[in-house]
Formats: structure tokens, sequence, C-alpha cells
């Protein structure tokens, strides 16, 4: 098998991981097994990372989406949702609107797509993007760099201040 | 079919975001909504990451980064938003808080 082959059955799989998560994490009726569910899309997406080529990307995925972002969520399920998780999805009317805006949406992406960029072939195989990306993140990209993490600090801190109890 | 190409990305891309307006509008729990934001930021991601590779640029990929960061900010703020609504309504449902202030 030529590695061609053998990445389009990689890409094919994680497709469908991705399909039939995304499909649990949407329609499921409870939120615990979205936020579940959203454990496998996030991974397929990981998968796609690192099959582009981004390894640092699909590890950053991992720990910050797995291990951060899905564990923050499943937090203020446990905080917030009284013990059976009714909830879920609004009335019949609004669920099948939402699902024609969807298929809607999809479906001009689709056409965009095939319009403009339909078939573009892989350059060559490339390296580990991982020095180039260094260099980058602290030459030419420095500032936006140290941005966002002054953002993140300031989000944190900011969240931590609206979550705090005001007892008196 | 088979050499992947970067539509066949783009396409996967298009699925992620259109699942996640789904998810949007038809989830009525604020954290649902949140799940759905997730979603829609993963699928810029997909894109960009694809451009990325196949126009041999890495500032899709510090792009990203970018967004991932910004994710991470807006899943605490966000919760923290939604576990003081539950405490000042006693429900997540976004229909059921849509009083500004008593």
């Amino acid at each position: 098998m030529s590695a061609e082959v053998v990445q389009a059955i990689i890409f094919y799989f994680l497709a469908a991981m991705l399909v039939v998560s995304c499909a649990i994490v949407v329609f499921s009726y409870s939120i615990v097994n979205a936020c579940f569910a959203l454990l496998f899309t996030l991974l397929a997406v990981a998968g796609f990372y690192a099959l582009l080529g981004a390894d640092f990307l699909a590890v950053t995925q991992v720990v910050v989406y797995v291990g951060g972002i899905l564990v923050l969520l499943l937090f203020g399920i446990l905080l917030t949702s009284p013990l059976p998780v009714i909830l879920g999805v609004a009335t019949r009317r609004t669920y099948y609107l939402a699902v024609a805006a969807g298929a809607a949406v999809f479906a001009l992406l689709v056409i965009i797509v095939r319009a403009f960029w339909a078939g573009q072939p892989a350059p060559a195989e490339q390296q580990s993007s991982l020095e180039a990306l260094g260099t980058l993140l602290l030459g030419k990209y420095l500032f936006p760099f140290e941005f966002a993490s002054l953002t993140l600090l300031a989000a944190l801190i900011g969240a931590a201040y609206l979550v705090r109890r005001n007892d008196h | 079919m088979f050499p992947i190409t970067l539509t066949h990305y783009l396409v996967a891309g298009a699925f992620l975001f259109a699942m996640g307006i789904v998810a949007c509008i038809a989830r009525r729990n604020a954290v649902g909504i949140l799940i759905g934001i997730e979603l829609i930021l993963n699928a810029a991601n997909v894109n960009l990451v694809a451009f990325a590779r196949y126009w041999n640029n890495l500032d899709g990929e510090v792009f990203a980064i970018v967004v991932i960061i910004l994710a991470a900010c807006e899943a605490a703020v966000a919760l923290a938003i939604i576990i003081n609504l539950f405490r000042g309504f006693g429900t997540v449902e976004v229909d059921y808080a849509s009083k500004l202030k008593e």
C-alpha cells in the first residue's frame, strides 16, 4: 500500500468518527452524553491535525481541549444540573428549523469549497513544523502571542471574580 | 476519492461548523450552547491548519494556536457566567433566563 492510500484510510476513519460523535453531541437528549461524545469529536480533530503535519497543534488540541475545556464543561454540568438531567432540546418546530438551517449552511459551504478549491493536491512531504512554528511564535508573531497570554490571564482572573461568593 | 485533497478537509470543517450552528440553535441548555460554540471554533481551526499545510505557509497554524487560547478564555468566562445564571435563576435553560435584573 502506498502512503497515499494509508493516508486516505486514516482520513476516512477519522471523518466517520467525527460524523458519528458530532451527531451524538448535537442530537443526544442528555447533555452529559453530548459532553462525552465531544471527547471523540475533539480527538478526531486532533487526528486531522496530525494527518496535516501539524504535530504541535495535535498535542495542544488534546491537552487544552480534552484536558482543560472538556473537564471544565463537565464541572459546569455538575454544578448546574439538578439531578435528573432533563434538557436539551427546544420545541419540535425550533428543532426542525435548526436542522434545516444547519443543512443549508453545510450545503452552501460545500458548494463554495468545491467552486474555489476543488481537488488541490498536497505539496511535497514536509518536515515537522515544530521548529519553524517556534521561530514564528517568538519572532514575527511575538506580540499577538504575548497579547493572547495576557488575555488568558485577564479572562481567568475575571472568571474567578465572577463566581466568588459574596456573603455580605 | 483518494489522494486526500484540501477539499476533503474543508468539507469536514464545513460539517463541524454546520453541526455547531445546529447545536447553538437547538440546545436550550447554556452548557449545550457553549459546546456548539466549541464545535464552531474547531471548524475554523481545521480550515486554518488545512490551508497552512496545502499552501505551505505556517501563519495559519499560529492563528490556530491563538484560536485555541481564546477558546480556553471563552470557556472559562462562559462557565463563570453560567454558574452565576444558575445561582440567580435556579436553572441554566436559556429560555427561562430572560430577565436582565429584578
